[in-house]
């Protein structure tokens, strides 16, 4: 597989300073390398503080690291700036969290989702209003809704519109952020589909960032385990989840709570 | 009977700019001395609301209709000044975020003496060795040295350890426990589960567990309600919600949940 995205030895430092002025290092991201293919999904779990989100950070050249490197498309991008990076933007996006906060609220959605290619100044066949209209389409958005507020769709509906705008430049990689964990069970499963049926079609590729394994296994191929700023385990997810090597691994999945196995298959023989 | 909380047809309703909302509708459930009821359903069911109508603490406006009793005593309708002698001591709450919970310009262990004083009007010493033996309970190591630290020097599950103290201290017959693991790390939660579990085995407290994740209510529950849009979607023991569940929407939140051990349940259907 060709890798589009490569971080080798990526180091983030943070100081802080105590009330008397004295400076602390801390490394919240320790010498983290992966490889990212096309159209493939690289999901990088971890609990609180395990530097899941400053890699991620890092990897869309949000926040500089302080030691390694970065290569995009075989290019290397560490320091990238001016046009190269606006290069960079166009290939590689972020879905967030939060879509409330990460969607300005005075403004429609149309106008949300032209924004990509006005900064990119991409002007698609058609206009960009007939292209925000199709990407309203391609997220399962009614398309009559594009002159509508953030504020008057629903949370799943919100991540949709996110996910909407990260594909509007057509990236070549998509890293979502925790993109999934706000949302009910109902609604992430159906924005889990959304996900993968998007790769489907367009043969991009992920980086998905999460706390949540079980979400991890319905969507990730290659799964990186991280503690402490380093990861412990990197693998396909058949072995990290199946078979894991590393003991942190281990303890992390043990504490996932499970359906009473025994309930399940009664439930599913009575389907 | 040994029911200690009976809820009968409790409707919750708020005035609005465009008239009067049922946010919980007519909703009915027993909780038993040892017995660990699980409230489940997603964002806006109403599951926190028929909580905070138990606690008597519902926003002001709120109407009520139906009736909650405990052992025996209606708590519908009951005066203020009666309703603060319950909480903290026959019934208590902990919630999601327990640092908006705690004071911060106060060590842990006064705010545990606190609420001990105010229901059992002791001297500062046996509140405070009763605090002490509290925290020592809910496992945080050190506790006689910890109990003068502030909220921000504990961790999550610390803080967590921390309102269950809190909530315990004064041996409750029911525990209302709203989404106590959903902040915290997985590894986290496992333990805070089993300090539930363990603690309200220990003590015959009774509880009442809301949450959104099926799997956890799984893990603790022994009768299970299901809220959707303020209403009773189903009622039954937890393995019969879970093993034949006999409403449509039950069926279908158990089958969006994405299963760790089994990646062809996708929450999607094939």
């Amino acid at each position: 597989m060709t890798d589009l995205l490569r971080a080798k030895e990526l180091t983030k430092h943070f100081v802080t300073r105590g009330p008397l002025g004295a400076r602390t290092e801390f490394t919240a991201v320790d010498r983290v390398s992966f490889e990212v293919g096309l159209g493939e999904t690289l999901a990088v779990v971890g609990e609180s503080g395990s530097g899941k989100s400053t890699t991620a950070r890092m990897a869309a050249k949000l926040m500089d690291p302080s030691e390694g490197t970065l290569e995009f498309d075989g290019a290397d991008v560490t320091h990238a700036k001016g046009p190269e990076l606006a290069r960079f933007r166009a290939n590689v996006q972020v879905v967030f969290q939060d879509p409330f906060s990460s969607l300005n609220p005075r403004h429609t959605v149309e106008r949300i989702l032209m924004a990509p290619l006005v900064y990119q100044g991409i002007a698609p066949n058609g206009s960009r209003r007939a292209h925000a209209k199709e990407l309203m389409e391609r997220v399962g958005l009614n398309p009559d809704h594009s002159l509508r507020y953030p504020g008057q769709f629903s949370g799943g509906q919100a991540q949709r519109i996110g996910i909407a705008r990260a594909l509007a430049v057509n990236p070549k990689l998509v890293i979502c952020d925790e993109a999934v964990s706000a949302l009910d069970v109902s609604v992430q499963a159906q924005v889990i589909e959304l996900l993968r049926r998007l790769q489907r079609e367009s043969g991009f590729s992920y980086i998905f960032i999460a706390h949540d394994l079980a979400v991890v296994r319905q969507i990730a191929h290659r799964v990186a385990v991280m503690s402490k700023g380093r990861i412990v385990e990197l693998g396909p997810v058949e072995q990290v989840f199946d078979d894991p090597q590393d003991e942190y691994t281990r303890t992390l999945l043990a504490a996932i709570p499970r359906i009473n196995p025994e309930w399940d298959r009664r439930r599913r023989e009575l389907q | 009977m040994s029911e200690l909380l009976i809820v009968e047809d409790l409707t919750v309703t708020f005035p609005t700019t465009r008239g009067p909302v049922d946010v919980v509708k007519g909703v009915s459930f027993t909780v038993g001395r040892d017995d660990t009821v699980g409230i489940v359903g997603e964002s806006g069911s109403g599951k926190s609301m028929t909580s905070l109508a138990i606690m008597g603490l519902l926003p002001r406006g709120a109407r009520t209709s139906g009736s909650i009793r405990l052992d025996g005593a209606e708590l519908l309708g009951a005066a203020d000044r009666d309703l603060r002698r319950l909480r903290g001591d026959r019934m208590s709450m902990i919630f999601q975020d327990p640092l908006s919970s705690l004071n911060p310009y106060y060590p842990v262990g006064l705010q545990i003496e606190e609420v001990y004083r105010a229901h059992r009007g002791r001297s500062r010493r046996a509140a405070r060795e009763v605090a002490i033996a509290a925290l020592e309970q809910v496992g945080l190591p050190d506790a006689g040295r910890r109990a003068d630290h502030y909220p921000h020097q504990f961790s999550g599950g610390q803080r967590q350890r921390i309102m269950i103290a809190m909530a315990l201290v004064c041996s409750p017959a029911l525990l209302i426990a709203d989404e106590p693991t959903t902040a915290l790390d997985v590894t986290v939660q496992a333990q805070i589960l089993r300090l539930l579990a363990d603690l309200r085995r220990q003590s015959g407290t009774g509880m009442i567990f809301i949450t959104h994740d099926l799997a956890v209510i799984s893990s603790i529950a022994t009768r299970v309600l299901v809220m959707r849009r303020g209403e009773q979607v189903e009622y039954g023991t937890a393995e019969q919600v879970f093993a034949e569940p006999r409403h449509d929407y039950t069926r279908m939140l158990l089958e969006s949940i994405p299963r760790i051990d089994d990646p062809t349940n996708d929450g999607v259907s094939a």
